[in-house]
């Protein structure tokens, strides 16, 4: 049931680019076509599950038995940066296809917010599915992690649906590019703000 | 190009979020209210000043092959010395700004002066380039916090004058989506009258 309720809220309700603003620049950069928003998001996913899977292990680990938790911001922006270019590297050798498919967008994940977001939400912020606040344990995480991501998905998705559709249209010319992307954005939010109070 | 013009540069023509649209998950993030944006952009001027001098002075020690993430370690080291300034000195704003503090290492604006500024000009210069900068995302955060706080509460930097409740919207996500399109559209507006 808490798995359920993890995942309802990190796709909808609390959706990771519409109402907690982390990796808005690939959602408003490569959201103009949907193929590339679709490769984008299975990119994204990937990266994010394993980089909040090997961060979780690293906070829980070595960095508090140490006593250094303070470094998590250095090492996690660390171990992402390595993880992205190791899942370049393997996926070149295992899966050409899929390196095809998702290649020109890995390098592109290392600065992405919302996998060091991730990765930094599930060991500080306190969740209260299922009773009291507590911190997520790794099963939760990874669940979480990987929900975000398909929410992450979902509104990229949904988003270059919309971007593709308007650039059919005719645009003033100032709102040509960004703004009108920005205010369909805003449209989209208000949307899913209606599955707000569902968890 | 002048010391002057580095400064002011920011503010219009290379102006972080308005022009160059980097940045934007801060932008859109924090800026529920005027004084939050701009103790984002103060946050983010501060690491930027620093790694942007830090980086121009290391920048002939570093292998052209490691350079990025070298830079990113050199960013990474000052946002935690802001994690710790900050934790001391204004908790409540750490509280309230959250997670977009560690955040500020994967910024796009940090990381691109640096690449594009920093590594090929001198410290002062590049210390100023910093000031530059993170005075025009200041100033665009400080304006879209304005517009936002205006608009969903019915105050402005905490002073509330007009009574009864704002558009609620405006302080919520869809607000924030919405407010900076059409501030970008203004500034694309008065910019392109003042070049004609």
């Amino acid at each position: 049931m808490e798995y359920i309720l993890i995942i309802i809220s990190a796709i909808f309700v609390n959706n990771i680019l519409l109402s907690q603003f982390l990796g808005v620049c690939p959602f408003l950069g490569v959201s103009n076509k949907l193929s590339t928003a679709v490769g984008m998001s299975g990119a994204v996913c990937f990266v994010i599950t394993l980089a909040t899977l090997v961060t979780y292990l690293l906070q829980y680990y070595v960095l508090n038995p140490l006593g250094i938790g303070f470094m998590q911001t250095i090492s996690f922006i660390l171990v992402i940066a390595a993880l992205v270019q190791m899942v370049e590297i393997v996926l070149k050798k295992v899966s050409p296809a899929l390196y095809q498919a998702l290649g020109i967008f890995l390098p592109l994940i290392t600065t992405n917010c919302a996998v060091l977001g991730v990765a930094l939400i599930v060991v500080t912020k306190e969740f209260t599915f299922g009773g009291e606040p507590h911190l997520l344990n790794l099963g939760e995480s990874v669940v979480y992690a990987f929900a975000t991501s398909l929410g992450f998905g979902l509104a990229m998705t949904l988003f270059a649906g919309l971007r593709e559709q308007l650039a059919l249209n005719s645009v003033p010319k100032a709102f040509k590019g960004i703004p009108i992307a920005l205010v369909t954005a805003s449209i989209l939010a208000m949307a899913f703000m209606g599955f707000s109070g569902l968890v | 190009m002048g010391k002057f013009q580095l400064i002011t540069k920011g503010l219009v023509k290379e102006n972080p979020t308005f022009v160059l649209l980097l940045g934007m998950c801060p932008t859109l993030a924090t800026t529920t209210s005027a004084i939050n944006g701009m103790s984002m952009g103060l946050a983010t001027m501060f690491v930027l000043i620093l790694s942007n001098m830090a980086i121009s002075a290391i920048a002939g020690l570093i292998p052209d092959k490691v350079r990025i993430p070298s830079y990113i370690v050199v960013i990474a080291t000052f946002v935690t010395l802001l994690q710790f300034v900050m934790q001391a000195y204004t908790p409540a704003m750490y509280e309230t700004l959250g997670l977009f503090i560690p955040l500020i290492v994967v910024n796009c604006i940090v990381l691109g002066r640096a690449e594009a500024f920093a590594n090929k000009n001198s410290v002062v210069d590049s210390a100023l380039d910093g000031l530059g900068i993170g005075l025009g995302f200041t100033l665009s955060l400080t304006l879209l916090g304005l517009v936002r706080e205006l608009l969903g509460n019915g105050s402005a930097f905490g002073f509330k004058f007009i009574q009864g409740d704002g558009i609620l919207a405006f302080v919520l996500a869809p607000g924030a989506f919405l407010a900076l399109g059409y501030l970008i559209v203004l500034f694309r507006k008065v910019t392109a009258k003042k070049n004609n």
